[in-house]
């Protein structure tokens, strides 16, 4: 398991479903039209790095991107 | 183009791969096999039949359909007997690059995943209301007395319009998405009768405004900052009413089939209710409701195979959900299946606007249910029928209660 890893939502990417929202609520937030972004850096708490892999696994647009620092 | 085609009389299928037809009787019946044979031998196929169609059995052939908004055009989404000229705009499904995005746009706050919480009560108070109906007679017809009414009434109350008219939309539903394959001038007439009766609506509000979604299409500005056509606002409406009605009762009313004939996954859904977001999500990969039309308007090369404009797309993501290429044991329903990228409410730009309204209403539909009637099983005495062509789901769903 990498020290850290953090998250990001690619705009053009995401259509909306939410998700990722719905499996992670505590890494994402949804803008007025629906559509995703990270919360904060996108930094992923040790707690939640299951949550962040199960929304990645979900996105139907694969608009999600993981990165391990 | 002629518009009077008559309705021709079907001519059943016998030969899948070259001469397909959704509205045979055995796809009606059970697709699914019919897909799985397709998929194993040819990602894409053709019929001649409703003047030339295309069918994509794969994800990935649905999906770069679905993103290339450049060779296939939204402008029909259906595919039928006849081609008007001027198809019926119902913005922004019918929308292609670049007036999608702020038709697409308008919709979308009252449909976020929010939204959806604030009107979460009333639809609780809707199943209950039906359940009340009918749980002391030991038997129902879910499909007609539960799953069709859940979606109708909260889409009502969403727009603002009368609960108790449901029965006139379900009948326009019918005339436009089934019989308007075949017969375009019952399609025209409900799609008048629909538009007059919108029209109605649109007038009480400019003398009584109200808090609902009409009046907030009516109040929207389009992207010069002028307020929306009226035949905007009227084509907007026609489409959330047409898009959020079958959808919704053939998700609900396949889920609970499901659950009536497959007691091991009724009990445990009972026994573990937060397992309930999986099981929907399940739910919708595996009997997906909803399959749309695409226009061919450029030569394309899709998982190898050339399709050609003059011909239609029939968008299966239906079919695209049953790829093994894409979701192992796909032919199996996992209700706790935790990686499912399913595309039941399509992919791209397109994806459904009411894909947060029909979520809720799944989850509180069955839960409600299972709350009240955590015991239930096909009749035995009753027959179970489906739906024909672009959305399907159970029309007649006879259960034994306890």
């Amino acid at each position: 398991m990498p020290a850290k890893i953090r998250l990001r939502v690619d705009p053009d990417k995401c259509q909306g479903h939410s998700r990722c929202k719905a499996l992670a609520p505590e890494l994402f937030e949804l803008d007025e039209f629906g559509n995703a972004h990270e919360i904060g850096d996108g930094t992923v708490p040790e707690a939640l790095v299951e949550k962040a892999y199960l929304a990645k696994s979900n996105c139907p647009e694969l608009a999600i991107d993981i990165i391990e620092e | 183009m002629n518009e009077h085609v008559p309705a021709n009389k079907h001519v059943p299928v016998t030969d899948w791969f070259n001469d397909f037809d959704h509205t045979d009787p055995q796809w009606t019946e059970n697709p699914f096999p019919i897909w799985d044979e397709l998929r194993s031998k040819c990602p894409v196929v053709h019929t001649d039949r409703f003047l030339g169609v295309y069918l994509p059995t794969t994800y990935e052939a649905v999906k770069q359909i679905a993103y290339d908004t450049e060779s296939f055009s939204s402008r029909r989404v259906v595919v039928r007997n006849v081609r008007p000229e001027n198809p019926l705009p119902t913005p922004p499904i019918t929308t292609d690059p670049p007036h999608h995005k702020p038709a697409k746009q308008l919709l979308l706050p009252p449909f976020t995943p929010d939204a959806m919480k604030k009107l979460e009560p009333r639809v609780r108070a809707i199943c209950n209301e039906l359940i009340d109906e009918f749980i002391k007679d030991g038997k129902v017809d879910a499909a007609a007395s539960y799953t069709k009414h859940i979606p109708t009434r909260a889409i009502a109350h969403m727009l603002g319009i009368p609960e108790k008219d449901g029965d006139l939309f379900v009948k326009w539903i019918h005339e436009i998405l089934e019989l308007g394959i075949t017969d375009n001038d019952t399609l025209i007439r409900a799609a008048n009768e629909m538009t007059e009766y919108f029209e109605g609506h649109i007038e009480a509000r400019k003398a009584h405004p109200t808090q609902d979604l009409i009046s907030d299409l009516m109040n929207a500005k389009g992207p010069d900052g002028q307020p929306l056509s009226d035949a905007h606002v009227l084509g907007s409406l026609r489409l959330l009413l047409i898009a959020g009605i079958d959808t919704t009762w053939s998700a609900i009313g396949s889920s609970l089939w499901h659950l009536a004939k497959t007691p091991s996954d009724r009990k445990r859904l009972v026994a573990e209710p937060e397992i309930m977001p999986f099981a929907i999500e399940e739910f919708l990969r595996a009997y997906s409701p909803v399959t749309m039309a695409r226009e061919v308007m450029k030569e394309a090369t899709v998982s190898g195979c050339p399709v050609k404009p003059g011909n239609m797309v029939l968008l299966s993501f239906p079919a695209a959900n049953r790829d093994p290429a894409m979701f192992p044991d796909a032919d199996k329903v996992i209700i706790d299946r935790k990686e499912n990228r399913h595309a039941a409410f399509g992919l791209g730009i397109h994806r459904c606007v009411g894909s947060n309204l029909a979520r809720m209403e799944m989850t509180v539909a069955l839960e409600e249910w299972l709350k009240r009637i955590p015991d239930f099983s096909l009749d035995p005495a009753g027959i179970v029928t489906w739906s024909e062509g672009t959305v399907r789901g159970p029309r007649q769903l006879p259960l034994l209660l306890g």
